[in-house]
């Protein structure tokens, strides 16, 4: 006899894409907790300037190559994952508990409720996200509180729908209604016996929005309205790099390729875990 | 179908009234005083309460919503503290290089995406397969900012064969007041050597901004191609011996187009928010670069009207996309609201 964990293990094992952007998520949190003793420079991630090593290639010293202020890249890459993961935690530690409760009071209520929130969802699902999330930084002033807060506010709406379409596909169960007949609370019903039941899809839904929050808030940091400086960001790093392309390629690049090793591990582990716990997430 | 055109107009109609509403509620709800945010901290209260009087922004909320609401319905919001002019003239000027970059990369996207889609699942598993899935997963976890600034690395390297930047070359005087689009007013009035340019500097953008939709269509194209596959028609077809590129692209690709064309839908949105950077990077004089100045500076009414024009946008891009839908499966136009 094997336990559903060990089943889920065994799966995840066999998936050898999974267990890589598994590993890739690891090294970057691991990357972001322990980053004064992992990176080669960890004063580098402030406001130093060294002018003997500005723009220098990546060589056995510096990995990644020097910035224009002399700075290693590699350790900024390295600090920066600490905002990107920052944000993630910040977005979706409260994007996701607000999106799955009014999903699943919209789809368990219906009526009245379910109308209020499905349009309001619909209406801010009809918005270009990152131009809310520009206008919105814009208003405010462009800082990390204040990205996370734009992220948030258009965030929750992509779980709300999704476990809105879960909670409606089960409400008509069975075992929803044999809980109803027994005199159980609605919130016995929806914490106990309908939360339960979308855990698979907010597990999936949270991994991969991961990645595309790290995305988002680099590209907002990348137009400017993202993480100020000297605070390493690597949507920032890229934007400074940038100037001085093609010549320092590796300036805007090699932070470039930070972003991308992140979001990309997010995302093969999403899906892994996609296939593994077989949910349809759309 | 009419009446399935007229639910979702009405559907359209609510949500963009609600855009409008939501974009005045987070400009008014904002602590501090939008005519100071934009004088900034230097200017005088003198200074502040003459904006704010120009702005409007002296009457009670209602008023104002009133007069926001009869300027929206009629285009127009207001004056641009950046430029001075009206924002619905700058709109106007910005937007037809948008939309010719948008169309180009929609162009790029359908002739790409879905061919190597439907290929990719054709030779299910086989080098083919599996290159295009690298391919589209990379298009798809890629930021929009990396792969612009690749692509500007790798013009660099092929000589500057692709212009990065701009929609013209300075020297090709040419107003474009036809279609407002270069590329087709220069060909209407045989301008070759403009069109041929234009067309040039609409390449790298266009490929930037199309990289995640190609990835991310070409990955629905092929699963939803494996998916029909599997149906008892195509079986049946297969058992007559109906070639197979016939049934892919006469029975099989009019089905399976239906999911790529939902995702677009929704690729939309991703696809405006990348327009921010990809403009920004090329200097490409549309609406998302206007848009980025006019946040950078703190434009009020700009940053309004270009968020409801990229809100407009999305909905009627969907609203098109919906239409098609429902031309190519006529059981969801009865189906679904």
């Amino acid at each position: 006899m094997i336990s559903n964990r060990q089943r889920a293990w065994r799966r995840l094992r066999r998936n050898p894409i999974a267990v890589v952007g598994g590993l890739m998520v690891l090294s970057v949190i691991l990357a972001a907790i322990f980053a004064p003793w992992v990176a080669p420079f960890p004063t580098h991630a402030g406001a130093v300037v060294d002018f003997r090593h500005r723009h220098s290639p990546p060589d056995a010293l510096h990995w990644m190559g020097t910035d224009n202020a002399g700075r290693d890249i590699l350790s900024r890459v390295i600090f920066g994952y600490r905002v990107s993961l920052t944000l993630v935690a910040g977005v979706l530690g409260v994007a996701m508990p607000f999106g799955v409760l009014l999903g699943m009071a919209a789809g368990y209520f219906r009526g009245r409720t379910e109308f209020v929130i499905m349009r309001l969802t619909d209406i801010m699902l009809a918005m270009p996200p990152l131009v809310m999330a520009l206008a919105i930084t814009a208003i405010l002033t462009p800082d990390l509180i204040n990205a996370m807060i734009a992220i948030t506010a258009l965030w929750w709406t992509w779980h709300c729908r999704l476990i809105y379409r879960v909670t409606s596909s089960i409400v008509a169960e069975d075992f929803v209604e044999a809980a109803r007949l027994s005199g159980a609370s609605h919130a016995h019903i929806l914490l106990r016996e309908i939360l339960p039941n979308c855990m698979a899809a907010i597990s999936v839904k949270t991994t991969l929005d991961a990645g595309f929050v790290i995305l988002f808030g680099a590209t907002l940091s990348f137009l400017g309205l993202g993480v100020q400086p000297p605070t390493p960001d690597l949507g920032t790093m890229v934007a400074t790099g940038a100037q001085f392309l093609p010549d320092q390629w590796w300036e805007a690049v090699m932070p470039g390729l930070g972003v991308l090793y992140a979001i990309l591990g997010f995302n093969l582990l999403g899906d892994g875990l996609r296939d593994m716990l077989d949910v349809e997430i759309g | 179908m009419g009446s399935y055109l007229l639910r979702r107009a009405a559907g359209f109609a609510f949500v963009l009234f609600g855009l409008a509403v939501v974009i005045f509620v987070i400009a008014r709800i904002v602590p501090g005083d939008p005519a100071r945010i934009a004088l900034g901290p230097l200017a005088t209260s003198e200074q502040v309460v003459q904006l704010r009087t120009e702005m409007g922004l002296d009457r009670p909320a209602l008023v104002q919503f009133g007069t926001y609401i009869a300027g929206v319905a009629h285009g127009e919001f207001g004056k641009s503290l950046l430029t001075n002019r009206l924002v619905s003239r700058d709109l106007a000027e910005a937007l037809p290089a948008t939309l010719e970059l948008v169309l180009l990369t929609l162009l790029l996207i359908a002739t790409v995406a879905m061919p190597l889609g439907m290929l990719a699942a054709r030779r299910h598993n086989s080098a083919v397969d599996n290159i295009s899935r690298l391919v589209s997963l990379l298009g798809v976890v890629t930021p929009g900012f990396v792969v612009a600034i690749l692509l500007q690395l790798l013009a660099a390297e092929t000589g500057r064969f692709l212009p990065i930047t701009g929609r013209l070359s300075p020297d090709l005087p040419f107003t474009a007041d036809l279609t407002h689009l270069l590329v087709i007013d220069a060909l209407l009035r045989g301008r070759f050597d403009v069109a041929w340019d234009a067309l040039l500097h609409l390449i790298l953008p266009a490929l930037a901004l199309s990289a995640a939709g190609i990835g991310q269509i070409m990955r629905i194209t092929r699963s939803a191609m494996l998916d029909i596959a599997r149906r008892e028609h195509v079986d049946t077809l297969r058992s007559f011996g109906v070639p197979g590129h016939v049934i892919a692209l006469k029975y099989m690709l009019r089905l399976a187009s239906v999911a790529p064309l939902t995702i677009l839908g929704l690729e939309f949105a991703s696809l405006i928010g990348n327009a921010f950077v990809v403009e920004l990077v090329f200097s490409w004089p549309g609406i998302a670069s206007y848009g980025v100045r006019a946040i950078l500076s703190k434009d009020f009414n700009a940053v309004m009207g270009v968020v409801l024009v990229s809100g407009l946008f999305f909905v009627v891009a969907n609203l098109l996309i919906d239409m098609l839908i429902g031309l190519l499966d006529p059981r969801l136009r009865r189906g679904r609201a």
